[in-house]
């Protein structure tokens, strides 16, 4: 449903002590958006990604997702979620998608993917048996379903916890380099799931290095520094002419080999 | 032949006794064993919580329980234990001395012990997941509850097996020392064999053979579990146990 808004998010703070990681971000997803969030290491984009499902509490700010807002509670300058439960179930509805795989160790890549579906969204274990193969097929690793993630590749374990993100049908995927600790001759295979995910309409929000996938794959990209969102606009134009200095000089150092 | 039959079955033979106090030794260490897994996982938890009230509890429990010879825990339980009851019996009108089981004491002794040796295999294996598996737990919406329950049970007692194989043979031979209560277990009842034939040697080898059997099919059944639990481990880390 296009003209849906999935995420918002208003004026988001996070401190670590004394020091301030976001100065107040605000951002809207719609239904089917692709955001890139850019930005040189430090300048807060992880936390901000990782706000959004509270692995990180945020100090101040609004998130509604799919239109429910997270209840928090402000206690002698600290906020807490109200509900736990509230905060398991907008978790149920955010996929995520780490730097580091994550997948649980103990767990074969099908037992990794259904785990979620039956166990947090308590559905029947045929059904998402059926479902999980259907989504390895897609990731292209249908064959190692019964393989333990150590014995995947770095390219392969990110696909299977793409996969494993999306057996919870979320409304919004959030990918925080995904593919940073992979091997260069990995990061193709990944990004090339992605990209099929964005073009079949789902809303992503990526925090990347990846260049050529916030300019091609993209429909915003957002340029954090210092915790602020810095600029902002549509690939086309932060990419061309309407690049902010800062962006300009952000992405030049980039072609440099950094 | 004499020998033999002095380690037979038939009427002379100890062997039966052998037998039954062998599977005594087994008993009470199991016993032990699943006593200091409920005292292990009590100040494992406690030594993670980060409450500080709590760690110093914990660290005082490993420390003692470590650092005290296995022996006087066992007379402080079984002596100690039974003065107490023999002194409320008293009280109480009875006249005489009142023990306690020697099963449930000897037991409950070498359990408190084995819970400090569990304690620490325990931290050590939750310490050893990875982080970020717990988070992809909670990322996906899993309650604590569950997260406890799917995620790090599993992994704590897979990363647990080597270290809990070591406290079971720990365990095993300390349940020799409480023979002092007693109790018909295998050092008890060779020590009685020997002393009652004048034959030593041949009474304290073959209880020594005897813990030696116990001990290496343990540790057979060990390693089983924990190639078995090593199947999703990567191959480099496979050789390694």
């Amino acid at each position: 449903m296009p003209g849906v808004t999935r995420l918002s998010v208003r004026n988001i703070r996070k401190s670590f002590g004394t020091h301030e990681v976001l100065r107040g971000i605000s951002l809207d997803a719609q239904d089917g958006d692709v955001i890139s969030l850019l930005g040189a290491s430090g300048s807060g984009k992880s936390t901000f990604l990782r706000c959004i499902n509270l692995l990180e509490t945020a100090t101040d700010g609004d998130i509604f997702v799919d239109g429910e807002q997270i209840r928090m509670v402000h206690k002698n300058g600290r906020s807490h979620p109200a509900s736990q439960k509230q905060v398991d179930h907008i978790r149920s509805e955010l996929g995520m998608v780490f730097q580091s795989f994550n997948l649980w160790s103990h767990m074969t890549i099908l037992e990794n993917i259904i785990e979620g579906p039956m166990h947090v969204l308590k559905r029947p274990k045929a059904e998402c048996i059926a479902e999980a193969e259907a989504l390895l097929e897609k990731v292209g690793i249908a064959g190692k379903r019964d393989a333990y993630p150590a014995h995947l590749s770095g390219g392969q374990q990110q696909r299977v916890a793409i996969a494993r993100a999306l057996a919870m049908k979320p409304k919004v995927m959030l990918f925080d380099e995904p593919t940073s600790a992979l091997d260069p001759e990995l990061v193709g295979e990944v990004l090339r799931v992605m990209r099929a995910l964005a073009e079949e309409g789902m809303t992503m929000l990526v925090v990347t290095h990846e260049m050529s996938f916030a300019r091609n794959v993209s429909n915003r990209v957002v340029f954090m520094k210092e915790g602020l969102v810095e600029s902002s606009g549509a690939p086309e134009d932060m990419f061309g002419s309407g690049a902010s200095p800062a962006f300009r000089q952000f992405i030049g150092n980039f072609g440099n080999g950094q | 032949m004499a020998t033999l039959e002095l380690l037979g079955f038939g009427s002379t033979g100890w062997g039966a006794l052998l037998l039954v106090a062998t599977l005594m030794t087994l008993a009470v260490t199991a016993t032990a064993l699943a006593i200091g897994a409920v005292f292990g996982a009590i100040v494992a938890s406690a030594k993670l919580s980060g409450n500080l009230i709590l760690v110093t509890l914990g660290n005082i429990y490993t420390t003692v329980f470590r650092g005290v010879p296995e022996l006087l825990i066992i007379y402080l339980i079984y002596f100690g234990g039974s003065s107490a009851i023999t002194s409320i019996g008293n009280w109480m009108g009875y006249e005489g001395f009142l023990g306690l089981p020697s099963f449930a004491s000897g037991a409950l002794a070498v359990g408190i012990i084995s819970g400090a040796y569990q304690a620490e295999v325990y931290r050590g294996a939750y310490l050893a997941i990875a982080k970020g598996e717990l988070e992809a737990a909670s990322a996906i919406g899993m309650s604590r509850a569950m997260r406890v329950r799917r995620i790090i049970m599993p992994q704590v007692l897979r990363f647990a097996i080597p270290g809990l194989g070591n406290v079971w043979q720990l365990s095993l031979k300390d349940s020799a020392l409480i023979s002092v209560t007693g109790l018909a277990e295998l050092m008890r009842t060779s020590q009685v064999a020997a002393g009652s034939t004048r034959q030593y040697f041949l009474f304290f080898i073959v209880g020594g053979l005897l813990y030696l059997i116990l001990t290496s099919l343990s540790d057979r059944i060990f390693n089983r579990a924990e190639r078995r639990a090593n199947r999703s481990m990567p191959a480099s880390a496979m050789g390694q146990a």
